[in-house]
């Protein structure tokens, strides 16, 4: 055989990557070569993968097992539609966060940066090496490279004390759930031994363990996407990464938690029961409402997108459970929509996600500011950056005819075409969950206007900002790439979705058909051209049409005058940029109408006041139920086990004579 | 696609655009002739535009492309809803192109820029128009989609056209689920359209406003426009209501001799609803800013409920 196999080029890449980290620590004196060279070559390798991964997704699963690893224990490599992909999702987002890289850690200090580089492509390459291992050795190797390599990216600027926890708090999360994805290989291999996943493949559990691995999968995957109440880790880590690390967090590793978890349940367990998905789909809606919810009351911008990330997890989640609960009652054309629209939703994810993330680096760098109530009218200073973002921003906001909307609408048809599941309780369920759904996705509108309308619009509201540079090529070029990836994946959604369609086929053994060979590529029927169909390049052209024709008419019949002159506003004399709303009065109504969901903390002045002191803060109430209560009783438990240490010898001599009379009483 | 089909699509292209205007004269003749004033005539919104458009447009000196780009997206957003809605004939050749979850989608499109438009100048009250339209938005777009998804679980789809066939072919009964949906709709159209109780078009009272606010800014051909697109929209409505709620006459098919039959039942269905909305509005009273959220939250919790009645019950 002497055709090049994708899982060689897959290799090659990992291998080339781990070169150029290697590269970055080597070259660190000459900062202009890492950035110019060792960036823009990494983002050329994950052309290579996107090409390896999409050559993949159609193709039979490739197999190769290293010479590598413990000596009875080598790693086992697997390259399927699922793996192929998501390792697609990872080379097409990581190509344009690469690109963007380049320009933007332009102006890093030198040990930094080559640190930075070193552990950028480790993170990279670790990734990759998780959606190859075919065995449960390897993930976790993968795995916790992953982990710790994205811990030292999050914590770069480990000189402040605030990110230093947020890097703890990261670090925490991901080992507690590591150590569930452990456990849940450990139940899964059946005592046999044997940690391969084609060995767990074969091994049948019984319905109880079947339940405990899914659930360990569950909270253990759930940890690194951010679930609810696991999702603490993200909006303290989102703020403290470099802008590049935080969009290939959000974009790209949330999704290997996906991966993880579609792999565990559809691919190694051989039952999906009914109530895993139910109890998926609520924890689903609950996360993504308490993301959005979030996301419309954060001041720093990096919170924001960051908690955003936690609704569309949310929504993932909701599909996955969709399609447990279809899967399970052998509903498979449901179940193979259910499981498009979140792998649909996942691929979108990653490029609007990563999209908005490097907005914000560019914004971070151009105006020194995170603090939304600071920023404003930055479309004048940078309108190249306004204008990407914008696609971002609508794409996120779920607007047709960018992306967001695509995997939505799928998700929405796969809600509405449940009804006649055989346990009416659940139909019963699902008209509320499918509020519950569209809720979020409304309030993703109302957190996106805010988003950008408090950055980009309106006069600045600190004179400094006014200054703020444009970005350069290489962020164009990378931000440009995503923008694209945003438009394109929305517009055809009818390729997009007969690629995907390798990977139902695997999943849930059913795809959604042979839509494009019917009804041809312009109209995205999921069922039937009578059930629901959708065309958002119709959509498009007629939008654009629309525009140009009302142009032109406006112009052709229209004087054309146009005067420059004050805003009017109602004919107030006094206008100064800090009248318009700042994030805390935008995100207001929500906190007015939620507010038993927040726990806020207000300091408002007295009318009498000399030095009016206004503080808002709106925390997170699980914080202060969940994970304080646990700190203060393990901090409780450690001091009454510190009693026994005193640090004088005859009292730990007397310890070891207690103990070994004991041992002596009880064991005989 | 048929030959007929595609002139039909065009003339109503041009229908909803040119009488819009005139169903919004209509609904302020009606409100005035029940307040005991003698009215502008049902022509004077046709008289605004026409006075907007010989205007010279002043823009204030921040203003960015996307606050003069905004009010083309936001008319032609609106004609393309409004042209979706099958109202004469249901033979529309765009209709398979978008679904009621994209007409949806498409007034959120609208609605999302002329809310950032409205923040582009940076004041006071067009950002609190702003932020107030997207509080209206985001109760009210689950609430709309919801009455939605009650008409399709009826009809088995989501496609409007079936919808609108499925439920004209049924026996003329009070379906419960469907009641529910009608009030559901009412409620969500008179928060979306700017109407009484959430939102008073007449006037410009800081404390109230919401859609006004936000076009504050705007001058000249601009604002026509904006206005167009607002007369449109609520067209867009009431023909959708219509549509669901009240499809009787509409043409099935590509059947031209129909068609003046059709027409005919438009304008006397799009008259009465025009006369109850000037009603409603005289009858009603505006809420507080606060109450709207319960209001709109009312509204979702009876779509919701129409939907779990229809599965109840079957109905």
């Amino acid at each position: 055989m002497s055709a090049i196999l994708p899982l060689d080029l897959v290799s090659a890449v990992v291998v080339i990557w781990l070169a150029l980290a290697v590269l970055g620590l080597v070259a660190q004196a000459s900062p202009r070569f890492v950035t110019n060279f060792i960036f823009p070559l990494g983002a050329c390798a994950s052309l290579v993968l996107l090409a390896a991964a999409f050559s993949a997704l159609g193709g039979t699963p490739d197999i190769a097992v290293l010479p590598l690893g413990l000596p009875d224990l080598p790693f086992h490599l697997r390259l399927d539609a699922l793996s192929a992909f998501f390792l697609l999702l990872l080379g097409a987002a990581s190509f344009g966060i690469s690109l963007y890289s380049a320009g933007y850690f332009r102006t890093m200090d030198k040990g930094t940066l080559g640190l930075l580089c070193f552990e950028y492509h480790l993170f990279l390459a670790s990734m990759v090496l998780v959606m190859l291992a075919d065995d449960a050795y390897m993930f976790m190797v993968a795995w916790e490279t992953m982990a710790i390599s994205s811990y030292f990216l999050v914590t770069t600027d480990h000189k402040i004390p605030e990110i230093r926890s947020a890097g703890f708090i990261y670090l925490l999360v991901a080992h507690v759930g590591a150590i569930a994805i452990l456990m849940c290989f450990g139940v899964l291999q059946g005592g046999h031994g044997d940690y391969t996943f084609a060995t767990m493949r074969n091994a049948h559990l019984t319905e109880f363990w079947a339940s405990i691995t899914f659930f360990l999968a569950l909270f253990g995957f759930g940890a690194k996407a951010g679930m609810l109440p696991l999702h603490v880790w993200l909006p303290e880590a989102h703020p403290a990464a470099p802008s590049p690390v935080s969009a290939m967090m959000s974009g790209i590793m949330l999704k290997t938690a996906i991966y993880g978890i579609l792999r565990v349940s559809f691919d190694l367990l051989d039952m999906q029961l009914w109530w895993w998905g139910v109890l998926t789909m609520s924890l689903g809606l609950l996360t993504a409402l308490y993301g959005v919810l979030f996301a419309a009351v954060q001041t720093d911008m990096k919170r924001l997108l960051a908690y955003s990330s936690i609704e569309n997890i949310g929504i993932i989640l909701v599909g996955i459970g969709l399609t447990l609960v279809f899967h399970a009652f052998h509903k498979d054309a449901l179940a193979a929509l259910a499981i498009t629209a979140t792998l649909y939703h996942a691929l979108n994810h990653a490029f609007m996600k990563g999209l908005l993330f490097l907005g914000t680096g560019s914004v971070l760098h151009a105006t020194g500011e995170r603090n939304l109530g600071k920023l404003g009218g930055l479309i004048h200073s940078m309108p190249k950056l306004a204008l990407l973002v914008l696609v971002g921003a609508l794409a996120l906001a779920g607007l047709p005819p960018l992306n967001g909307f695509v995997s939505e609408w799928l998700l929405l048809q796969a809600f509405l075409l449940s009804p006649g599941l055989p346990l009416p309780y659940l139909n019963m369920l699902v008209p509320v969950a499918a509020a519950a759904l569209v809720l979020a996705a409304a309030l993703a509108g109302y957190v996106m206007v805010k988003f950008y309308g408090v950055i980009f619009l309106g006069q600045p509201r600190e004179k400094r900002i006014e200054k703020a540079h444009d970005i350069g090529i290489w962020e164009q070029l990378g931000l440009g790439w995503l923008a694209l990836g945003c438009l394109l994946l929305g517009i055809f959604p009818v390729f997009v979705i007969f690629n995907i369609d390798h990977v139902t086929r695997t999943l849930v053994g059913q795809t959604l058909g042979s839509t494009p060979a019917q009804t041809g590529w312009l109209l995205l029927t999921p069922i039937h051209p009578e059930r629901a169909s959708y065309s958002p390049l119709i959509l498009f052209a007629i939008v654009v049409i629309g525009v140009l024709f009302t142009i032109f008419v406006v112009k052709k019949f229209y004087h054309g005058r146009l005067r420059r002159g004050p805003a009017w506003d109602c004919g107030f004399p006094e206008q100064t940029a800090r009248m318009q709303d700042t994030a805390e009065g935008f995100g207001q109504p929500i906190r007015q109408i939620f507010k038993q969901f927040f726990g806020v903390i207000r300091e408002v002045p007295s009318p009498f006041d000399k030095k009016p002191h206004y503080h808002g803060e709106t925390r997170d109430l699980l914080w202060d139920w969940g994970y304080l209560p646990i700190a203060r009783l393990a901090e409780t438990l450690s001091r009454l086990a510190g009693k026994l240490q005193h640090g004088r010898i005859p009292i730990y001599l007397l310890y070891s004579f207690v103990t070994l009379l004991a041992l002596l009483v009880f064991v005989r | 696609m048929s030959y007929s089909g595609l002139l039909l699509q065009l003339f109503q292209d041009a229908l909803v655009v040119l009488i819009a205007p005139l169903l919004l004269g209509w609904v302020n003749q009606c409100r005035a002739w029940l307040q005991n004033r003698s009215g502008a005539g049902v022509l004077q919104p046709y008289r605004n535009l026409v006075k907007l458009f010989h205007k010279d447009a002043v823009l204030a000196n921040n203003a960015s492309p996307l606050f003069r780009f905004t009010p083309y997206i936001l008319f032609s957003g609106m004609w393309l809803a409004a042209a979706l809605v099958p109202v004469i004939a249901t033979d529309l050749p765009l209709s398979p192109a978008v679904d009621v979850i994209a007409l949806v989608g498409i007034f959120a499109l609208a609605r999302v820029f002329i809310s950032l438009a409205a923040m582009d100048i940076g004041t006071a009250f067009g950002t609190l128009g702003a932020r107030r339209e997207m509080l209206v938005g985001f109760l009210a777009e689950p609430a709309l989609l919801m009455v939605f998804f009650t008409a399709s679980a009826i009809s088995q789809s989501t496609s409007l056209v079936t919808i609108v066939e499925t439920l004209a072919h049924r026996q003329f009964v009070l379906y419960p689920s469907l009641a529910f949906a009608a009030v559901a709709f009412v409620m969500v159209m008179l928060a979306e359209n700017a109407r009484i109780p959430v939102d008073n078009p007449a006037t410009h009272l800081e404390l109230t406003m919401i859609h006004e606010a936000m076009i504050l800014e705007y001058s000249a051909r601009h604002l026509a426009l904006v206005e167009w697109a607002s007369a449109i929209k609520l067209l867009a409505y009431i023909t959708i209501g219509i549509a669901l709620f009240a499809p009787w006459g509409i043409a099935e098919a590509s059947n031209l001799e129909a068609l003046p039959l059709a027409l005919a039942a438009l304008f006397l269905k799009l008259a009465v609803a025009g006369a109850s909305l000037a009603l409603l509005e005289t009858l009603s009273a505006k809420l507080r800013i606060f109450r709207v959220p319960e209001y709109l939250g009312t509204a979702f919790l009876l779509a919701v409920l129409a939907m779990l009645v229809h599965f109840l019950l079957g109905a």
